[in-house]
């Protein structure tokens, strides 16, 4: 077995694994961050969603060596401290969660959805951009609420720190 | 899945003398159809070779005729060229509306065109607009590129490493994606281009992609929505599912062209 090597959320990661290790079998059973969720596991639902190389990706359908010396982020690398993200507090303050299970891939996919497009993001872009995610409890209502409060926060933290 | 071993080529050569190295490798183009398809065994490769860190087949530039596009560039990055948003916004839009983000941030060109999925958007785009593929040892017009459902006539060890758009005078695309899948039930890409007006539809076709020589013949009369409301495909060559009828598709296929033609003006 050939050793894969990443950095994920900022350290570096290295670990034999198969051929056919899948990018989030890497994460979950190698690195030990549990934190990134297998829902479907047909490349639907988005519940793996992670960072590679700064773009949200389906961990569940790439292999862990096509992220070979790759950055990679997931859930657990977005709070900084003891403090949530932006996003993580938004989905907090407006319940966009209520099993939680699809959260970690709901909040990787609007983190990434505020990288890519900016802010203010209205809700017909947030929902056209959540084509990719399934939550199977909310309704979604509550989920575009805190993407749309946490796209604010986000670009008020930029404008601040300009 | 079924155990495979993973290789990343450094440049096209070097992708080629791997495929050729093994009786059953694969090409992984970003893998947003075939890891999918082995991990439900039903592609079991017995290695497969990376092209997407391989410089030469990334990217979009223009030509003196059009624009090239290298076979491992992403759906995310036609989508939001400026290049393509100008010269072919059709193409962009198409491009934007694969899958979902994180699908198109991996799933590339090149890799869509060497499926020819019958429900893939590409393929109409690259038949409608007369595009060119460039492999590793030739160039194949679109027309003679698609041969089938999911066939193509890419030769075994044959490696897609560029598509050349040609100009177009206008050009857009419309679909109804299946609610639950995404792919398309129909999807109508409509062309003026400088050989007259080409329509090629995808996701309705039992053979896969396919133009249309009704909408084409009523457009290069009159090109306008109200031209072709009566236009008619014969369902015996459409596909027939549990997600909808031959007769049904070969509806679709009006109201697409029809939505197509509105978004050229």
């Amino acid at each position: 077995m050939a050793n894969v090597t990443m950095t994920v959320n900022g350290k570096s990661v290295s670990k034999p694994a198969e051929g056919r290790t899948l990018l989030v079998d890497f994460l979950r059973e190698g690195a030990g961050l549990t934190g990134t969720h297998v829902g479907c596991d047909t490349s639907q639902c988005g519940a793996c969603v992670v960072h590679v190389n700064g773009k949200a990706v389906k961990s569940c359908t790439m292999l862990a060596a096509q992220a070979d010396g790759a950055e990679v982020t997931t859930i657990e690398g977005l709070a900084s401290g003891g403090e949530l993200h932006p996003m993580q507090a938004a989905f907090r303050e407006h319940h966009g969660l209520q099993c939680g299970f699809c959260t970690p891939g709901m909040i990787m996919a609007a983190v990434d959805m505020v990288n890519r497009l900016g802010a203010p993001l209205d809700e017909a872009t947030i929902r056209a951009e959540l084509e990719g995610n399934i939550c199977r409890c909310t309704g979604y209502h509550n989920i575009v609420k805190a993407i749309a409060a946490a796209s604010e926060t986000m670009a008020g933290m930029k404008t601040a720190a300009e | 899945m079924y155990e495979t071993t993973y290789h990343r080529a450094t440049s096209v050569s070097d992708a080629v003398a791997k495929l050729g190295a093994s009786d059953d490798a694969k090409v992984l183009a970003g893998g947003q159809t075939l890891l999918p398809t082995m991990k439900q065994r039903l592609a079991a490769p017995s290695d497969v070779i990376d092209v997407t860190h391989i410089a030469d087949m990334k990217g979009i530039t223009e030509t003196a005729g059009g624009l090239r596009i290298g076979a491992a560039t992403t759906h995310a990055e036609v989508a939001g060229s400026e290049i393509v948003k100008r010269m072919l916004p059709g193409l962009a839009t198409l491009a934007g509306h694969i899958g979902d983000p994180h699908v198109r941030h991996m799933g590339t060109i090149g890799g869509s065109l060497a499926n020819n999925d019958p429900a893939a958007d590409y393929p109409s785009a690259a038949l409608a607009l007369g595009a060119t593929i460039h492999t590793n040892s030739r160039q194949i017009p679109a027309e003679d590129f698609f041969t089938g459902m999911f066939e193509t006539a890419l030769e075994d060890g044959e490696i897609v490493t560029a598509v050349e758009f040609p100009k177009a005078g206008a050009c857009a695309y419309a679909k109804y994606p299946n609610p639950a899948s995404r792919y398309a039930m129909a999807g109508v890409f409509v062309a003026k281009t400088d050989g007259g007006v080409r329509v090629a539809v995808t996701g309705a076709g039992q053979g896969g992609v396919f133009r249309h020589a009704g909408l084409e013949d009523a457009l290069a009369q009159n090109f306008s929505a109200d031209a072709i409301a009566g236009v008619t495909t014969d369902p015996d060559q459409l596909l027939s599912d549990i997600h909808g009828s031959a007769d049904y598709r070969a509806n679709l296929i009006t109201v697409m062209a029809k939505r197509a033609v509105a978004a050229c003006a």
